[in-house]
């Protein structure tokens, strides 16, 4: 029997990590003969961590997803700096931009997403491209692109108030850069962050030293200059990051006449309308999952590992929960659920904006359904916890978002008489007591008569303050 | 410690520093403990009998010749353990092999110490547990605890960490977590997602020791590309341990002149328990700390000769001198000391478990030395099943454990002050103790006692000797050249004093204090990044079982609790099992404080008292494994194997709790 042919059109984090699970089960290539098309020239890297590279916390080269060898070792066929000109879905065949051509059982596409450019004049050339100082903030070539440019103490303008916009902001405060950052909403973030959530992190950015401009959208960009905003004001900039979200990769899939409805729609088994096509990761769209994220694109490529190893037919992909974490230095966010219709749950929410800490926790029978933490990191990976496991919260909500409690420091005197003292000997206060009250009134004699502070001794000062 | 009389008093040594617990101020009372045997028993009609030693001794040699010729030497097996003198488990492995012809012998180690010692061989070719003195860390400007609590197991021990910042990974806020400057508290099972998540931050945040990974490690470029698909925000969710204390836990190492990482029970008693390992191992490589003065990775071994146990032979696939039982030349060496044929040695053997597994089908009859499987082994109530089916259990044991009064034949023997032996400890010295008093009437020494069967089934007397020392000698000429080299150390060296730490190549070399120094025991003298991943416990919490249990030890008992429980001021202090449990999880499931639990899983169910404590994460509940009977934590634990040190997955199960 021979291995199905599979080809797995994009190798970024969806495709790279779709081959992975597939070696995952199996391993010599028995079951499945593995092609991955990619456009760009290098490696697969881990897209999540551009956000370092771009703050100068992670070299460039540290972020690739797998070593030179691994398509040799990993017994794929891997074509990079090659795009898909065709898919001819009645013969099963995909044409190459070389001019070649690769035969499947099935396809898999995993192009991902492009950046959005909004159509402001001046941001690109006559020519269609980018103008010199600006900068899309997607691939690692963007990442490239802006580092060539920034400078200490150079004015840039963030155009985009969302999660990459908000991380690309900070990482260039980092580098030393005059930050400003332009969003055409009221508050930043809007899509994961309720108005109050989206007011503290405004203020925290600004205290960071981010010129923060909310509910302005950019009218004209100058090379040069930098941007006119719609109220009239300027914002200087040498260089003008474009961050304004990103659109589902689906020309190819358009072009092979696949159902697209902003991505290549796909079912639970993540077929699109052509069930020997798939498609995961951005340039998908799944009734339960949110794009842009790695998470859902992780989760659907091990369920479609499943499904084309035969590894487990059953395997559905149901969605993934939503969780948005910011990755700034200085600011922590978790973003999760739905914060936005509160009406049927309960709200426990806390706010104290001068130091940066904002909470909002909706749940509905006992169960978190939504939430905006900022500020209150133990609070953030708890939260996240209930969210995702579906456990019932904790009875005291507010200790959810207080975090623990700091350990009481008592004095002997202040414990009930059955409290141990002394840990490594078991030895109570009462103890303690009846051994003071019949002569035993120092440390050496205490410890003699009741072996108090002769393990560890840990508690030897708390029981020289209390005779003392 | 010192014993005059029947009393125990501090004595200052520098792992304890003068400090002794509950258990090491009461350890006398086991000296004169009416429970202590002083006969053979021998069970006849259901029932053990006091009988003669060449009663008993006749009996399991004739039944064991008669096993061997009907059904082969594998079908006797041997059990020992790691509170067995070094002595002990070198001539245990020697009768298993020489006089049983058997390849069936595995000890209680595999429960304890194996994923770590497995995990230190992986990374620097060589398993010292702790390669630098314990007094090397009271220097440590920071320490990571991982999965171990001496605040209570070892709490002398804890002396040692008041110096340095401590961060301490645990599910639980234990006595140890309630002194560190930072506690890290995962979810059950999600240990190798914490340590990526951390090495991540290392390398994300600037603090990678390039020179150190370049000059003296190998590997690391793949060891990253799987932590660089762990950014502390995804361990988060996976862990519960927040981004921003991961990062901390990396800076304080970071930042710290000198640093140790530290691994216990904790972490490595899991089906993943190697890769756990060797995900700290990675970040302390990472940091730049193995083989560094004043810095290191170690283990804290955790029973008293768990260390020079694992050493010996003891061990299914193991040769004494830390050999392996596979290697041509490691076994015409030792057979060479043993005076047989090469060709004559068994080859490895089964695991712990599986040799527990096996039993009844494999091995028809079963001896037993230094454990109480009944009580520690995973997944109890299967482990007594295949116990009921053996032909032959024999136990030797000074007090009628658990296990013991399951047996057919049982032999009392010496206990810790009634005979001469040599122990290593958690750093690798080698221990000589004395005996202090003469033993009761009609109790022997494990020495003699397989001496006696030896001879019974054919051996010449001078092969199995059983003065101590004579035993050392030889365990000396076995281990000379190998891993673990003990030839130079002699019982008159360490009477006069000497701080032996292994290897000892001669009489004349000075010991091993620091072994890596210079260059690990690879033989490019590097150490090894492993590339090991995160894939969660073997049985995640679901909707039938939501909970997860996790087992360990209480400062008042030891182990399985034979010896301790038979002590009243230890058994007043912690009469019962419990189950510590959040007063929500607790209210949700109808118990009440103080009240009692069946604790559930797949496997079987144990009772328990309710210990509420609004620590505990919501999710975990936790129970010691040293009660007996119904009482018993093993009942409900799960014994899914780590594929490389073949221990069982004591550290989290799915469980559900019910009103008892």
């Amino acid at each position: 029997m021979s291995p199905r042919r599979v080809v797995v059109v994009g190798y970024g984090m969806a495709g790279a990590r779709f081959a992975d699970e597939v070696r995952r089960r199996d391993p010599a290539g028995d079951l499945v003969a593995l092609t991955v098309v990619g456009a760009e020239a290098h490696p697969a890297y881990n897209r999540v961590l551009l956000s370092g590279v771009l703050a100068g916390s992670m070299p460039a080269g540290a972020i690739s997803l797998h070593a030179a060898d691994w398509a040799s070792q990993a017994q794929v066929d891997l074509r990079t700096g090659v795009s898909v000109r065709e898919i001819d879905r009645e013969a099963r065949v995909v044409t190459l931009s070389d001019k070649s051509s690769v035969d499947y059982d099935a396809l898999v596409l995993a192009t991902g997403s492009r950046a959005w450019v909004p159509p402001v004049d001046g941001l690109r050339g006559e020519n269609g491209s980018l103008a010199p100082d600006v900068a899309t903030f997607r691939e690692l070539d963007d990442c490239a692109a802006i580092l060539r440019q920034v400078r200490p103490g150079a004015p840039v303008a963030v155009l985009g108030g969302g999660l990459l916009g908000v991380e690309a902001a900070r990482g260039l405060l980092g580098r030393g850069c005059l930050v400003t950052l332009v969003h055409p909403v009221g508050h930043l973030m809007e899509r994961q962050l309720d108005p109050g959530g989206g007011a503290v992190l405004a203020r925290t950015l600004t205290g960071l030293g981010i010129d923060v401009r909310l509910g302005r959208l950019a009218a004209r960009h100058v090379v040069g200059d930098g941007l006119e905003l719609d109220d009239g004001s300027a914002v200087p900039a040498e260089l003008v990051v474009v961050a304004t979200g990103v659109r589902p990769e689906t020309a190819q899939a358009e072009a092979a006449g696949l159902v697209v409805d902003r991505g290549v729609v796909v079912d639970d088994l993540l077929r699109t309308s052509d069930p020997r096509v798939h498609a995961i990761g951005d340039c998908a769209t799944h009734p339960g999952t949110q794009a842009g994220l790695v998470q859902p694109a992780w989760d659907q490529a091990a369920v479609l590992a499943d499904l084309v190893t035969g590894a487990d037919p059953a395997a559905r992909y149901r969605g993934t929960p939503t969780v948005t974490r910011l990755k700034a230095r200085g600011v922590d966010l978790a973003a999760l659920g739905d914060v936005h219709s509160a009406d049927s749950g309960d709200v426990v929410a806390v706010q104290d904006s001068a130091s940066g800490r904002y909470a909002r926790v909706v749940l509905t029978d006992d169960r978190v359904t939504g939430a905006v933490v900022i500020g209150l990191p133990d609070a953030a990976a708890a939260v996240t916890q209930f969210y995702d496991t579906g456990a019932p919260a904790p009875t005291d909500r507010l200790a959810m978002l207080l975090g623990r409690a700091p350990a009481a420091t008592s004095s002997v005197d202040d414990l009930p008489d059955d409290a141990v003292v002394c840990r490594c000997n078991t030895v109570t206060k009462a103890r303690l007591v009846a051994a003071r009250r019949s002569g035993a009134t120092d440390l050496p004699a205490l410890a003699a008569r009741t072996r108090a502070t002769t393990g560890c001794g840990s508690c030897a000062d708390t029981i020289r303050d209390w005779l003392a | 410690m010192r014993l005059t009389g029947s009393t125990v008093s501090a004595r200052d040594f520098p792992t304890n520093r003068g400090g002794l617990c509950q258990k090491g101020w009461t350890s006398a009372e086991l000296l004169s403990t009416p429970a202590r045997l002083t006969s053979p028993l021998l069970r006849r009609d259901g029932r053990l009998h006091p009988v003669s030693w060449d009663t008993a001794l006749d009996f399991v040699a004739n039944t064991l010749r008669d096993l061997r010729a009907s059904s082969g030497a594998d079908s006797v097996a041997v059990f020992g353990g790691g509170g067995l003198t070094n002595e002990k488990a070198y001539l245990l492995g020697k009768f298993a092999r020489v006089a049983l012809g058997t390849a069936q012998i595995d000890y209680n180690g595999r429960f304890c110490m194996s994923s770590a010692a497995a995990a230190g061989t992986r990374a620097f070719g060589l398993d010292r547990g702790m390669p630098f003195p314990v007094t090397d860390l009271a220097a440590s400007d920071a320490i990571l605890l991982v999965g171990a609590n001496p605040a209570e197991t070892m709490p002398p021990f804890t002396q040692h960490l008041a110096g340095a910042r401590l961060i301490v990974v645990d599910p639980r806020r234990t006595a140890t977590a309630e002194r560190a400057d930072l506690h890290l508290r995962p979810r059950p099972g999600t240990d190798v997602a914490l340590a990526l998540g951390i090495l991540h931050a290392v390398v994300a945040d600037g603090h990678l020791a390039k020179d150190y990974v370049d000059e003296r490690t190998s590997g690391f470029d793949a060891a990253w590309r799987v932590a660089a698909a762990w950014w502390p925000e995804r361990v988060e969710r996976v862990t519960g341990v927040p981004a921003n204390d991961q990062h901390r836990a990396a800076d304080m190492l970071a930042q710290a002149g000198s640093a140790h990482v530290l691994t216990g029970r904790g972490t490595e008693q899991h089906a993943t328990g190697t890769d756990s390992v060797s995900a700290w191992i990675n970040l302390a490589l990472a940091l730049g700390l193995p083989g560094r003065p004043g810095s290191g990775y170690g283990c804290l071994t955790g029973q008293g000769n768990g260390q020079g146990g694992r050493e010996h032979g003891q061990k299914a696939d193991q040769l004494p001198g830390y050999r392996k039982i596979t290697d041509p030349a490691a076994r015409e060496h030792v057979a060479g000391v043993w005076g047989v044929p090469a060709e004559s040695l068994p080859g490895p053997g089964r695991s712990a478990y599986e040799l527990l597994d096996s039993l009844g089908d494999g091995p028809k009859a079963l001896l037993v030395f230094g454990s109480n499987i009944l009580v520690s082994a995973p997944r109890s109530a299967h482990v007594a099943d295949r116990l009921s089916t053996l032909d032959l259990l024999v136990v030797a044991d000074f007090v009628l454990s658990e296990t013991a009064a399951a047996a057919d034949v049982v032999f009392p023997v010496t206990q810790w002050a009634e005979e001469a032996g040599t122990m290593t400890n958690l750093e690798g010295r080698v221990l000589l103790r004395e005996p202090a008093v003469t033993p009761p009437d009609g109790v022997r020494g494990d020495l003699e006692l397989l001496r006696e069967l030896a001879i019974r089934l054919g051996q010449p007397a001078e092969r199995f000797p059983a003065d101590p020392e004579v035993v050392f000698d030889e365990l000396r000429r076995a281990a000379a050249g190998g891993p673990a080299d003990y030839s130079g150390v002699t019982y008159q060296r360490l009477r006069a004093g000497e701080a032996l730490h292994w290897p000892v190549p001669g009489t004349d070399h000075p010991g091993s204090p620091r072994v890596f120094l210079d260059r690990f025991a690879h033989p490019d003298g590097r150490a090894r990044f492993a590339a090991v991943d995160h894939t969660g416990p073997a049985e995640p919490a679901d909707a039938e079982f939501p909970l997860l249990a996790t087992t360990g030890r209480v400062l008042q008992h030891y182990q399985s609790g034979a010896q301790t429980r038979l002590v009243a001021e230890l058994t007043e202090a912690e009469p019962e099992v419990f189950v510590q449990v959040h007063p929500d999880t607790a209210a949700r499931a109808g118990l009440a404080d103080g009240g009692y639990a069946t604790v559930s899983s797949r496997r079987g169910r144990t009772r328990a008292k309710v210990r509420c404590d609004a620590t505990m994460r919501l999710d975990t509940v936790f129970l010691p494994f040293h009660f007996p009977g119904a009482q018993r934590a093993n009942l409900i634990t799960n014994p899914a194997l780590d594929p490389h040190s073949r221990m069982p997955e004591f550290k989290v199960c799915a469980v559900r709790l019910a009103a008892a």
